[in-house]
């Protein structure tokens, strides 16, 4: 080691403060949905993706949901509004619940074996668990973590969500334009388009990612969940992803759990901060990053634990 | 070398060329039994190859030397003269015939049996009992199977499969024969076919019931596309077994030297209903112990009968490695 150089900094950890809980969800949330890191007045470096112009407007809310495994809780009494023309990022360290309560938003918990909800979840006013599932998830789409597509061609993927229960119809012809408009929402047409024939396990990972964002686009969701995205790419596909999320958030809801807090800065209107099953803090993305209320938020945000 | 030099390295006349060096470690600090063990890994294999190309030489230069194009071509009779007693055609249809009835059967069953248990398996006690019964089928000797599908297959309710004969079902047909080799190729492909599917990742489940799929077009569109492979692997597995199987043949297929159709039956039925034999019971017949007893012709068949399995196996090889990149998911 450069002996000129000065030691790294050590961060204190404060692992006596209190578990500090903000009280969420009606509370100090602006409706207006500006993110210029206003009210504090700490906002010395710019926070959030540039504003949008389109309405925000409700679409989905939870209410104090709960969600355990057998005895483990995961997710505990949650409020959480989601809203459509914002990016809401949930953020927290590993094992904190935010892929827990994603997965329960279009009841992807369901398929885990002794997982249990209280609370109610709502799309539209609507209580989720009187839709019909298939219904529900036509709405509420989500993209996971590893990229994938289905051992079939880039356009059967695609097309997948478009025909009902996996049959071949409508055939190819009737859906070349929704999946040519899909493909090219996810920023892949350009790089498809002449080989849509080629099997999509075949593409890179990024693409692979990309496609999988299109084909729940083609579905034509309200909500789009996105579970760490892009954990498994390399920065240039991240990127336009990110361009991507941005630009989807005028038309449809967009959750997105990361690992990532500058991606979390980067494209998030809101951001929740979930600890230990609980939402320790939600706020804009200037309030949280820039001036977190918990103290558990200060730390997670500033490098101290995670 | 100190930590403040800094004159650059005397020049060299050439760097050396890269060299590679031994990733072995010297056999000198291994202990005896250590030595001792992998000169019997050693000796094993090198064992096993030269008994597998003996074999395989034997049968080829036996077989060649033997094997007459005619042979191929021409129905065999029973004939004391081996010059009159004809080729093995009969037998290679047999053999394919039974091959195909068997794998009809078992590729649907097996695929329906492996992707209820990993899809649903519910409740968990009629999955183990599902389980332990192919197991007991996979045990199970074929000659075993052959003598229970006999006394089932005798029975008057069974008489459409065989023919009648007397008083009961004659038990002994093509249909008879094949539904019983379904049974030994079933476990193959269940296996197979249940191992693939443990091979796709849950987040790929769970990426088509998130676009609002329901689980049957889950399976259909998404699972079943992927197994392919393994459904492949499976069959080709379960078509060598069949085409090996020597007990059933002999108990259930009739063992006619030609494939005999039922008196007055419709046209194809009536050949699904008769008897014949295969290359296997032909071999059997053929060979010294045999009441044919010629051996030359066993050697030819034999021949004939390993060139088909050899190629087999190389296909299920193929397709299990050739399509193994395709499905690659990050788990």
């Amino acid at each position: 080691m450069d002996p000129l150089m000065p030691p790294p900094p050590i961060r204190k950890i404060s692992l006596e403060a209190p578990p500090t809980v903000v009280p969420v969800a009606p509370v100090a949330i602006d409706r207006d949905g500006a993110v210029n890191g206003n009210g504090n007045g700490v906002g010395h470096h710019v926070t959030g993706p540039p504003p949008s112009d389109a309405p925000v407007v409700d679409r989905m809310a939870c209410e104090a949901v709960t969600i355990s495994y057998g005895a483990k809780v995961a997710v505990n009494a949650v409020d959480l509004p989601i809203r459509q023309g914002e990016v809401l990022a949930m953020i927290g360290p590993s094992g904190c619940g935010k892929t827990t309560l994603l997965r329960s938003l279009n009841r992807l918990t369901e398929l885990t074996p002794g997982a249990a909800r209280g609370g109610r979840i709502t799309l539209d006013g609507q209580d989720v668990d009187e839709l019909e599932v298939t219904e529900l998830r036509k709405r509420v789409s989500m993209v996971f973590q590893q990229p994938n597509p289905f051992p079939m061609s880039v356009f059967d993927n695609v097309a997948y969500g478009l025909r009902e229960g996996g049959s071949k119809r409508p055939r190819r012809k009737e859906l070349l334009e929704p999946v040519e408009v899909a493909l090219t929402r996810a920023g892949l047409w350009h790089e498809v388009k002449d080989n849509l024939d080629h099997p999509a396990l075949r593409l890179s990972g990024g693409q692979q990612q990309r496609l999988c964002i299109a084909r729940s686009l083609a579905a034509g969701p309200e909500v789009m969940l996105m579970d760490e995205p892009c954990s498994a790419l390399d920065p240039i596909s991240t990127g336009k992803i990110e361009e991507l999320i941005l630009e989807l958030r005028e038309q449809i809801a967009v959750v997105i759990v990361t690992h990532n807090l500058q991606q979390a800065q980067r494209v998030a209107d809101r951001v929740a901060f979930m600890y230990l099953g609980e939402l320790v803090e939600y706020g804009t993305g200037a309030q949280v990053f820039d001036a977190p209320q918990a103290q558990r938020t200060r730390d997670y945000v500033g490098g101290a634990f995670g | 070398m100190s930590a403040t030099a800094t004159r650059p390295p005397a020049p060299r006349d050439a760097p050396a060329p890269p060299r590679r060096t031994r990733a072995r470690d010297s056999a000198s600090s291994w202990p005896l039994r250590d030595r001792i063990g992998l000169a019997l890994c050693w000796g094993a294999g090198i064992t096993l190859t030269l008994m597998a190309l003996s074999i395989l030489l034997y049968m080829c230069v036996k077989g060649i030397t033997q094997l007459k194009p005619s042979m191929l071509v021409t129905h065999p009779s029973a004939a004391v003269d081996q010059s009159r007693a004809g080729g093995f055609l009969d037998p290679i249809q047999g053999t394919l015939m039974l091959t195909a009835i068997g794998i009809v059967i078992a590729v649907p069953l097996g695929v329906c049996v492996a992707l209820w248990l990993v899809e649903y398996g519910r409740p968990k006690a009629l999955a183990r009992l599902v389980e332990s019964a192919v197991d007991v089928i996979a045990g199970a000797p074929s000659v075993v199977l052959a003598l229970f599908g006999l006394s089932v297959f005798s029975e008057t309710f069974f008489t459409w499969m065989s023919f009648r004969s007397e008083d009961t079902a004659f038990g002994r047909s093509f249909m008879v024969a094949g539904t019983v080799m379904s049974l030994i190729a079933l476990p193959l492909v269940v296996g197979a076919t249940r191992e693939a599917l443990l091979q796709v990742p849950n987040h790929v489940r769970e990426a088509s019931l998130a676009l609002g799929k329901t689980k049957a077009s889950t399976i259909r569109a998404v699972l079943l596309p992927a197994v392919r492979p393994g459904i492949a692997t499976g069959t080709a597995l379960g078509m060598g077994r069949i085409i090996g199987d020597t007990a059933i043949v002999i108990l259930l297929l009739g063992n006619t030297l030609t494939v005999q159709p039922r008196d007055g039956g419709a046209p194809v039925l009536d050949v699904l209903q008769g008897t014949g034999s295969t290359l296997t019971s032909y071999i059997y017949g053929n060979s010294p112990i045999g009441e044919g007893n010629a051996p030359q012709k066993a050697y030819a068949a034999a021949f004939v009968l390993l060139l088909i399995v050899v190629g087999l196996n190389a296909l299920a090889t193929r397709i299990a490695r050739g399509r193994g990149k395709e499905t690659a998911w990050i788990r």
